[in-house]
């Protein structure tokens, strides 16, 4: 995890390790919550393992869990997806 | 759409998944190795693939290094278009995999269950939390209440502590008697016996309380702090993260829906691990929570009869029949309080995903009742969390799932147009 | 206990009866084996429409859908009753002139449509596909959700004085009372059997067949669909006897949320989902919403449609056991003429004027062939 990967998070550029999940780059990036639920309340990363889907995010375009993708150079994220 | 063929396609590729891919090899069968996540290891070995530390870790990712197993990585399985073709999602879109035999290792998830605060960001299962920093979630310097149930607890809270987190205690819902119990049972299983002790080692100076558990999370935006009963104190104790689990189901979806039989929430399989669907091997966690001794050796098992090879090895049914012994071990000494069923108020979430208030979930008369008239489990999870939570609380037997396994793009769903890919092996 | 009537289903059908019954004073017990609404009713789009293919279809569901716009303000907001109305899409002249003729048959039944050319559907549901001729836009048609308003109207019974035994089947019919699957018995002057498909169970000979249908939902997404879209072809799909059809049908839930259907299969026993026809209903419906492809699936599922052999319901006295009533064979209309239905068997049970003729879904028509089935 020596270098480093450049992503955007929506629309704003972020720097974190190489190896980390997208979930773990949206709170390094200081997103506490990503997502919205259906009565407003804030809701983030869960179950970490793919199930509970609380962290699904768009990236680059299509929706993905954070906890399952790797992030990668130049990756665009959308929260709130 | 990508297609790929197979003699025998594993899905999952924590312990029991790649103990069945490199036997199913061992025994002379091309096997293909698929998961979800981006690379092998399941959860137990999560991060193990390129710093393996574990001792048995080791020797099977280096096994399945050096085998001939094809594997894919970042593949959810969705749907099957037909018997033996079976459809994933991935990253780079839909992929097709045609297989002769199927080994179904789609291991576990946690037990949460709903407490006021629960959906709160800084709420997370144990496990899950300890998977999260074992891909780069932030917790050094944090403060963190592990709570719950299960010897699951002390490996999280390990891994948070050597992540630089402050653990502020291990609440164990289970009392002392239990667990002393548990302990003892522990004898027959010096293996299990040196890891608790070693993790406890790795814990000095954690409070580890009985009898404890976590009755609401509080915070407005983000948790802030927790509320913890043991017996009949209630202290209120500030923190960043809640880490909580009350044990582990069994992923039983995908065979649930290519129609395999179940008893008690796990497959119901021989002692060749083939279940009651010809052609269709289960291993792990998905045949009753037993840990990854349980895992290994029944994957090794399937992985040699789905290719063919059925006798089973003298040493092979010794480690089947001690590991066996030990989830019954943990099945009776982890059994959940009443008091758990209580921590819902009216108005907490049941249901995540939909927002499903725990009162009206609890007016339906099952499962299907609460889906229909109130949406419960109809969201994105498909009832994952909210199921395995009602099922606890209210005796609901889990609806049978509908495919696709998860959300899925449509175009998963039509028919292949583009030409199919050269067979696994080729491309591996 | 004695009852004046034991309703046999708690489907959408039998719970508008009882609703029905209870607010005119009978006494009725409402028994349903499993959950509300959660046969056929569950497997509904809950499209409330006008069909007018048929001139007994025409009446029944005109005025059932004049009942349900009665009863719209009454329903809670999880019923999500909408007003959409459905946009009936011509692809080509051939269609473009039935839309015309459907507009003509349907004013004259009192519901008003509006013809959209070309430019006016693009207009209208800018989603659809450009090559498409225009369409027939019937406004006052609606979506609802069925199985809330299956347990509303039971509840609304109940507290007009029924009773509702849920959780216990219906095992036989004898005379003057059901048999229970606890052994236990119902007596009753008159029983109403409306358990969907299960119809013949309990009425040896009954012409009801199982129809099976899929249906996929989508995720929330911004709603790009305003109206019920249907193609014109439907009802050819509809009330074909092809043993496997498929047409675009697509309703915009208030979630925003895509339901799409719908498939007809005769003779599939299983109720797993047939990946070949989820295939085809996704590529029909993204023929006229290309965007569509972009989509999430959430999930798929299957239900069973009871069906008559001349897609025309059962409603009325079962001609082979006196005091025994039917409603049931509704084919894909069982919500839409749930309400009809109602009033015209409580019309006909309680000896008051018709709402209009009940010849035509009189479970009589079909009596020699029963007969024939019965020998």
């Amino acid at each position: 995890m020596s270098t480093d990967v450049r992503l955007r998070v929506d629309g704003v550029e972020v720097v974190v390790p190489a190896g980390c999940s997208v979930a773990a780059a949206l709170r390094l990036a200081g997103h506490v919550s990503t997502r919205r639920a259906l009565d407003g309340g804030g809701r983030g990363a869960c179950c970490g393992m793919g199930v509970c889907f609380e962290c699904r995010v768009r990236i680059n375009g299509v929706e993905r869990l954070g906890c399952l993708a790797r992030v990668a150079d130049g990756m665009e994220i959308v929260c709130d997806a | 759409m990508r297609e790929l063929s197979t003699e025998i396609l594993v899905v999952g590729a924590g312990p029991a998944g790649i103990a069945a891919a490199v036997s199913a090899e061992r025994a002379g069968a091309r096997a293909l190795l698929v998961d979800m996540q981006a690379e092998p290891g399941g959860q137990i070995w999560r991060g193990q693939w390129n710093n393996a530390t574990d001792r048995a870790a080791r020797r099977w990712l280096t096994a399945l290094r050096g085998s001939p197993v094809a594997t894919r990585y970042g593949l959810r399985l969705v749907d099957f278009a037909a018997p033996g073709l079976a459809v994933f999602d991935g990253a780079d879109g839909p992929l097709r995999v045609r297989c002769e035999r199927l080994i179904v290792a789609a291991g576990a998830r946690e037990r949460l269950l709903p407490f006021p605060g629960w959906t709160l960001p800084g709420v997370f299962g144990a496990g899950g939390l300890q998977v999260l920093v074992k891909n780069g979630w932030p917790v050094a310097g944090q403060r963190i209440v592990v709570a719950g149930s299960g010897p699951l607890l002390l490996a999280a809270a390990a891994t948070l502590r050597k992540a630089g987190a402050q653990v502020l205690c291990i609440a164990e819902q289970t009392g002392a008697a239990d667990l002393a119990r548990f302990a003892a049972g522990l004898a027959p299983h010096p293996g299990k016996w040196l890891q608790a002790a070693a993790l406890r080692g790795r814990l000095a100076g954690v409070a580890y309380r009985c009898n404890a558990w976590v009755e609401r999370a509080e915070g407005t935006e983000r948790l802030e702090s927790v509320r913890l009963r043991a017996g009949r104190s209630v202290e209120r104790i500030a923190c960043d993260a809640l880490a909580v689990g009350f044990g582990l189901v069994p992923n039983t979806e995908i065979a649930q829906l290519l129609g395999c039989e179940l008893r008690d929430g796990a497959v119901v399989v021989d002692v060749h691990q083939h279940s009651s669907v010809a052609g269709i091997y289960c291993a792990g966690e998905i045949c009753g929570i037993g840990g990854v001794d349980q895992a290994l050796a029944q994957g090794e098992v399937a992985g040699r009869a789905a290719a063919g090879s059925g006798e089973r090895p003298r040493a092979l049914r010794r480690d089947c029949a001690r590991s066996a012994r030990f989830a019954q071990t943990l099945r009776r000494h982890f059994a959940l309080r009443d008091e758990l069923r209580e921590l819902a108020t009216a108005d907490t979430v049941l249901c995540r995903c939909e927002n499903v208030r725990y009162a009206d979930a609890a007016a339906c008369r099952s499962q299907r009742d609460a889906r229909l008239q109130t949406r419960l489990g109809m969201g994105h999870c498909q009832a994952r969390i909210c199921g395995a939570a009602g099922e606890f609380l209210f005796g609901w037997t889990a609806a049978t799932p509908r495919p696709p396994l998860a959300p899925a793009p449509l175009t998963c769903f039509t028919e292949p147009t583009s030409d199919p890919e050269p067979p696994a092996q080729e491309s591996a | 206990m004695n009852q004046d009537v034991v309703i046999v289903g708690g489907g959408i059908v039998g719970c508008a009866i009882a609703d029905r019954l209870a607010r005119a004073g009978v006494a009725v017990c409402l028994v349903e084996r499993d959950v509300l609404g959660g046969a056929a009713t569950a497997a509904s789009m809950g499209h409330l429409v006008v069909l007018d293919d048929d001139p007994a279809e025409l009446t029944l569901s005109s005025y059932s859908c004049a009942l349900w716009r009665e009863l719209a303000p009454l329903l809670p907001d999880n019923a999500d009753y909408r007003t959409t109305g459905t946009l009936w899409i011509a692809r080509d002249a051939a269609e473009m002139a039935e839309a015309e003729r459907k507009r003509t048959r349907l004013a004259a039944a009192g519901v008003n449509g509006e013809l959209l050319t070309a430019q006016q559907l693009a207009a209208c549901e800018p989603a659809l596909a450009p090559n498409l001729a225009g369409g027939l836009r019937v406004a006052a048609d609606a979506v609802v959700y069925p199985p809330v308003v299956a347990a509303w109207l039971a509840r609304r019974a109940v507290a007009a004085g029924a009773r509702l035994r849920c959780g216990v089947a219906v095992s036989a019919i004898g005379d003057g009372e059901v048999v229970l699957d606890d052994g236990s018995r119902l007596r009753a002057r008159h029983i109403v059997v409306a358990n969907g498909c299960s119809v013949p169970e309990l009425l040896s000979g009954a012409p009801v067949r199982r129809r099976k249908g899929h249906l996929l939902i989508t995720t929330r997404l911004q709603p790009q669909v305003r109206h019920q879209l249907v193609e014109l072809g439907y009802v050819q799909s509809a009330h074909g006897e092809a043993s496997e059809s498929v047409a675009f049908n697509v309703q915009p839930r208030p979630t925003g949320q895509l339901l799409l259907g719908s498939t007809r299969e005769f003779d599939a026993p299983a109720g797993s989902v047939t990946p070949r026809l989820i295939a085809r209903l996704v590529e029909r419906a993204v023929e006229f919403l290309p965007g569509l492809a972009g989509r999430t699936a959430l999930r798929a599922w299957t239900g069973f449609r009871p069906t008559t052999p001349d897609h025309r319901p059962l409603i009325g006295p079962w001609p082979l056991r006196a005091g025994v009533w039917l409603a049931g064979g509704h084919e894909g209309l069982g919500v839409t003429t749930a309400l009809g239905t109602a009033e015209l068997l409580a019309a006909q049970l309680l000896d008051l004027p018709l709402p209009f003729d009940a010849a035509p879904y009189a479970p009589g028509r079909f009596t020699s062939a029963v007969a024939s089935h019965v020998h």
